[in-house]
């Protein structure tokens, strides 16, 4: 089970969130005139890295907030979490 | 290749087993082939053996980056059914259900195919309703599959605990008679042995790094580890990591990997006649012929490649086998595993041509893809030598997620499956 940080609460059990899969997936500002294939892009098709990851998570079962962690999918250790609008500072935690 | 028969089984028997020969060879790559299969389990085996066997193609290389069957192939849970409510899948997991029958003949290899049945429990209403509509969807394919009472599911598995103290109680089943299991480690090296007899080479501990193309764009070799391989045609069968291998050729995925857990038990004498499988409390269980209780467990809910997952995904299951199978609730367990599953947004899988020409895909398969190999293999062999789908596997395309043809399996099973 992961030890995720919540960056409002802190380190928590996994079982206390949710995942929202990946992070920074913007939906088309003007959906009026992309086609099928641009929304079959921002709907289903996904990075599905090796390695890092940024992925959103809510913490559903604490403070209910989604956030966002930097992971790596092949260790799965989590570097670092930060809020939404943020941006990954990159380093990992200290 | 020497044929297993009774004949040669007595006669080794006299030679204290020496004569044996290996059961397929450990060959140099090529310079180039007539196709390439990347990925090495039961379904790019399976792929390897109908290309040649059916179509003629006997040049091809099978890469495999580890050995063969060692991911999901050699991972999975074996079940074996085809009830799906969907034409199009009743019709592919038909197709396999019917191979699988004549399997071991076919290989002169014993994949161990037991129909033993395949019994979903139904705990609600929701259950009874949608398990009804698969029965019929079901029996007007010409596939079987039949509605049982709470005591006509208990003749039928005895151990099962059907009181309705449960927390969730059993209100009836459906029971597919013809499902059963198969060795899942005999399915790639029946396909493997077989595909080398007839010239199909088999790579080794060798991973694609990258795709070559020509001016048009089409496939004119694979990068590996081994070095440059020329071929005009690529089929990536790389379940969990079709992702990885796609994106070096340039190309993203409506896939997501999740580690997909399971478990055995310590082994003991026969005490459980079929599968069992329950959507609603998500517990899969079988007894393999070597005497375990063979558990499939859950995804874990984030995306891995690490093979292995959080303790509380088989916990959760082993919840719900000690509640339907109290007398399991002291069995220990001997050791648990994950398998990175390749899961698509409707549950269906993907078999057929890519956007760039010469690049084939068979992929998506998720966490039910073991039952569908032989047939998988097949229509997918069809695929690449005829470079069009074979009317079974065409309404998978990679072109269903932009025009919506989805078949949504997720929402009629309401379960990974």
């Amino acid at each position: 089970m992961l030890l995720i940080p919540c960056p409002y609460c802190g380190d928590r059990p996994e079982i206390e969130f949710r995942g929202g899969g990946e992070a920074h997936i913007a939906r088309p500002s003007d959906p009026q005139t992309i086609d099928d294939q641009a929304w079959a892009e921002f709907l289903f098709y996904r990075t599905n890295p090796k390695g890092l990851m940024a992925e959103r998570w809510n913490h559903a079962h604490g403070c209910q907030r989604w956030f966002n962690a930097l992971r790596d999918t092949v260790s799965d250790r989590i570097l670092e979490s930060y809020k939404m609008g943020e941006k990954p500072i990159g380093g990992g935690r200290a | 290749m020497r044929r297993f028969s009774l004949k040669s089984l007595i006669s080794e028997a006299f030679n204290a087993h020496q004569g044996w020969e290996r059961q397929w060879r450990t060959p140099e790559p090529k310079a180039a082939y007539d196709a390439v299969i990347v990925g090495g389990g039961g379904h790019g085996l399976a792929t390897a053996y109908y290309l040649a066997k059916e179509h003629g193609i006997t040049n091809i290389a099978v890469i495999e980056k580890g050995w063969l069957g060692g991911g999901n192939t050699g991972r999975n849970t074996t079940i074996i059914r085809s009830n799906y409510l969907y034409e199009e899948s009743e019709a592919i997991y038909e197709h396999a259900m019917k191979l699988w029958a004549g399997l071991s003949q076919e290989l002169n290899y014993n994949v161990m195919y037991s129909q033993r049945g395949v019994l979903m429990l139904a705990h609600n209403s929701h259950d009874v309703q949608s398990f009804k509509r698969h029965v019929y969807a079901n029996r007007l394919a010409g596939i079987d599959n039949e509605w049982l009472t709470p005591d006509e599911a208990k003749e039928f598995c005895p151990p099962l605990n059907i009181s309705p103290d449960l927390r969730y109680p059993i209100v009836g089943a459906a029971l597919q008679r013809r499902g059963g299991v198969a060795r899942h480690d005999a399915v790639a090296w029946g396909f493997a042995r077989g595909a080398d007899a007839m010239g199909v080479d088999i790579l080794q501990n060798c991973e694609v790094t990258g795709f070559r193309r020509d001016a048009g764009g089409a496939i004119e070799g694979v990068e590996t580890s081994k070095g440059y391989i020329a071929t005009r045609r690529v089929g990536v069968v790389a379940a969990g990591h079709t992702s990885v291998v796609m994106a070096r050729a340039g190309l993203r995925m409506p896939l997501e990997s999740f580690p997909l857990q399971a478990l055995v038990s310590e082994p003991v004498k026969p005490v459980f006649p079929c599968v069992v499988m329950s959507n609603a409390v998500h517990a899969y269980i079988s007894q393999s012929d070597k005497g375990e209780l063979v558990i499939g467990a859950g995804t874990d809910q984030y995306i891995s490649y690490s093979q292995q997952g959080g303790l509380h995904v088989p916990i959760h299951t082993l919840d719900a086998i000690c509640e339907l199978f109290p007398q399991f609730s002291r069995m220990r367990m001997l050791r648990s595993w994950g398998g990175i599953v390749d899961v698509t947004p409707d549950r269906s899988p993907i078999i057929g041509k890519t956007p760039i020409p010469g690049l084939y895909v068979n992929c998506g398969w998720g966490t039910g893809g073991f039952k569908a190999t032989p047939g998988s293999g097949n229509v997918f062999a069809w695929t690449i030598a005829k470079g069009e789908p074979h009317p079974i596997n065409a309404p998978f395309t990679l072109d269903r997620f932009r025009t919506g043809r989805l078949i949504d399996e997720a929402a009629a099973a309401a379960v990974a499956h």
